[in-house]
């Protein structure tokens, strides 16, 4: 499987990080060598087998369902780039 | 007072005990060593002034008697650990000027328990990299050099500058955190002790995250014992960490009684690598033997999944980079781009995250969206998973045929130059062959420094042990500690 320039060029979109469109072609030669060492993975038989969902077999623990926090307006926006009027403020998002 | 910084935290604390020294005088010294070695590139954000306050109040605690293990000892931490009030970066552009307002629970823990904290320590930018060249600080250097040389080595990665600290003896120890085996393999670089626990045994609530099925954070010292101490500090339940194993962590230390006397330890056939130097080939039958000598029975065994770690490690822990890394977006905390006029919110992710992220980051997080993005999650995330059963379950064969532990080289190599892989990245994954397994596995691992190569470098081997028996494992590493007598101190050049 090779990632040609249009496919690094969606991949850069979904994972929303810029990528100038010169830097598509180096940036898809470096996929594929690393896609080219993980192809390995296609040699091995995995039918029958259950893919890991928790490494430590175990039961995610339940709480009961309160409040057990809150009131932290401050706190929370302390270190936003842009917060104003106890909101985090963003450019415009709908016309 | 120099001489006061090689103390091991088991000496210091007897020391402080004896009232032979006090914190103030141990966190000065270690706070003069630091600022006389910014050439290593270990501390990114130091802290002397919560330094000399935690020894004041340790130095009363250690008088009123009754004080932890780590009361008055001054430690190190991690860039990845969020430490209140402190820069806390993950070695990131992205986290600029980040000062969270709470207190990751293991650092936590060793501040409650009247640890030192000295600084923040280099590492690769969000754990991501295996020689320390991908922060945003620029890299920590090894303080060991080969030979004659002048050359300027690596100390491993990610927890490069916690390994350099400890082993130029800025700090008594050190916090680390292991995703593939970056506590392992910087710890085998630069002669010191790592332990990595098993999957759950340390809290990760408030550590940056890279892959969380992977990360746990472990202890960086100059001893076994050392790692004893300090480990059973960082360990235990925590709520706040829904992964978080509720099992009671014993008196490590009180299980190093050097006694191995019919152990069996594993030696895997498959960690015998082409093209394997012949002194890593030549230690690894060593530390065999040093086993064998002490009592413990060796035993070939098979781990036929072997070859196949890495590969899976690379699309597992891409995958879960690119969905934490998600969260930096320039909105809640960090670094925001500046914005062109009339962009908007799309432009505003986009440029914070090029310009944010260095190009490492950017290529896991890029490859993690690919196997994760539709028509291509099955052909690699879930058969990446699907591989991780098998890995995890060719380990609980050989236990379940009474081994107890396993052997294997730490590394590879010896430390390496800086700036000799940086280009390659797949030459660069392969550092992590021999530690990336337990990861996978979620099993305690161990790097005890057990001997020099030709050029005067320092070279580890790992233990590995069964879930949930750090003590065990910790007793054998100090039996192959105690018959290896590693001593060797790098020449002090910076």
């Amino acid at each position: 499987m090779s990632i040609d320039r249009a496919t690094a060029a969606k991949v850069a979109k979904l994972a929303r990080i810029r990528v100038e469109e010169a830097d598509l072609p180096a940036l898809a030669d470096e996929f594929n060598a690393i896609l080219g060492f993980i192809e390995q993975l296609q040699e091995l038989n995995v039918d029958d087998v259950d893919p890991m969902v928790s490494v430590t077999p175990m039961r995610l623990p339940r709480r009961t369902d309160v409040v057990s926090d809150g009131n932290q307006q401050a706190a929370v926006l302390a270190n936003a780039p842009d917060a104003r009027e106890g909101f985090f403020a963003v450019p415009k998002v709908v016309e | 007072m120099s001489d006061l910084t090689k103390l091991t935290i088991a000496g210091a604390r007897d020391a402080l005990r004896k009232g032979e020294v006090t914190s103030v005088e141990l966190t000065e010294a270690c706070l003069a060593a630091i600022d006389a070695a910014d050439a290593l590139g270990a501390f990114v954000h130091k802290t002397p002034e919560i330094a000399l306050e935690r020894a004041r109040a340790a130095d009363t605690r250690i008088k009123a008697g009754d004080a932890p293990d780590m009361c008055g000892i001054p430690v190190g931490i991690k860039d990845l650990f969020c430490t209140e009030g402190v820069p806390s970066q993950a070695a990131s552009k992205i986290l600029e000027g980040f000062r969270p307002e709470y207190e990751s629970t293991v650092s936590g823990q060793l501040r409650d328990a009247g640890a030192v904290m000295l600084g923040k320590l280099n590492m690769d930018e969000f754990a991501m990299g295996s020689s320390n060249e991908t922060s945003v600080y620029g890299n920590a250097v090894n303080p060991w050099r080969a030979g004659n040389s002048d050359a300027a080595l690596t100390p491993g990665g990610s927890s490069g500058g916690s390994a350099a600290a400890v082993a130029a003896d800025l700090c008594l120890a050190a916090t680390g955190t292991d995703t593939g085996g970056s506590i392992r393999q910087p710890a085998a670089f630069t002669g010191i002790v790592g332990l990595k626990p098993t999957y759950g045994r340390a809290s990760r609530w408030g550590i940056v995250a890279f892959a969380s099925s992977l990360d746990q954070a472990g202890p960086m010292t100059k001893t076994v014992r050392d790692a004893a101490i300090m480990g059973a500090a960082m360990m235990g339940h925590d709520p706040k960490d829904s992964t978080s194993a509720e099992l009671p962590v014993p008196d490590f230390e009180a299980m190093l009684t050097g006694d191995i006397r019919g152990k069996v330890i594993g030696i895997p056939k498959e960690y015998r690598m082409d093209g394997m130097p012949a002194e890593i080939e030549a230690l690894w039958t060593r530390g065999r033997e040093m086993l064998a000598d002490a009592g413990a029975v060796i035993r070939d065994i098979s781990l036929p999944h072997t070859k196949y770690a890495l590969p899976t490690y690379y699309v597992i822990a891409p995958a879960e980079a690119s969905s934490n890394l998600a969260r930096y977006d320039g909105v809640r905390f960090g670094y925001r781009a500046k914005l062109a006029q009339g962009d908007g919110i799309t432009e505003l992710y986009e440029k914070t995250r090029a310009e944010g992220f260095g190009p490492e980051v950017r290529r896991r997080v890029m490859v993690g969206t690919y196997v994760l993005s539709a028509g291509y999650y099955d052909a690699y995330y879930n058969r990446a998973r699907k591989v991780r059963t098998l890995i995890k379950h060719d380990f609980e064969t050989v236990f379940n045929e009474g081994v107890d532990a396993i052997l294997t080289p730490a590394t590879p190599s010896a430390a390496f130059a800086l700036g000799q892989k940086f280009d390659d990245p797949v030459q660069m994954y392969l550092n992590d062959v021999f530690t990336v397994t337990v990861n996978l596995a979620g099993l305690p691992g161990l790097a005890v420094p057990t001997g020099l190569d030709a050029q005067g470098l320092p070279l580890g081997l790992q233990l590995i042990g069964k879930p949930w028996e750090e003590g065990e494992l910790l007793n054998i590493g100090y039996a192959l500690e105690q018959a290896a007598g590693f001593v060797a101190k790098p020449e002090k050049w910076w």
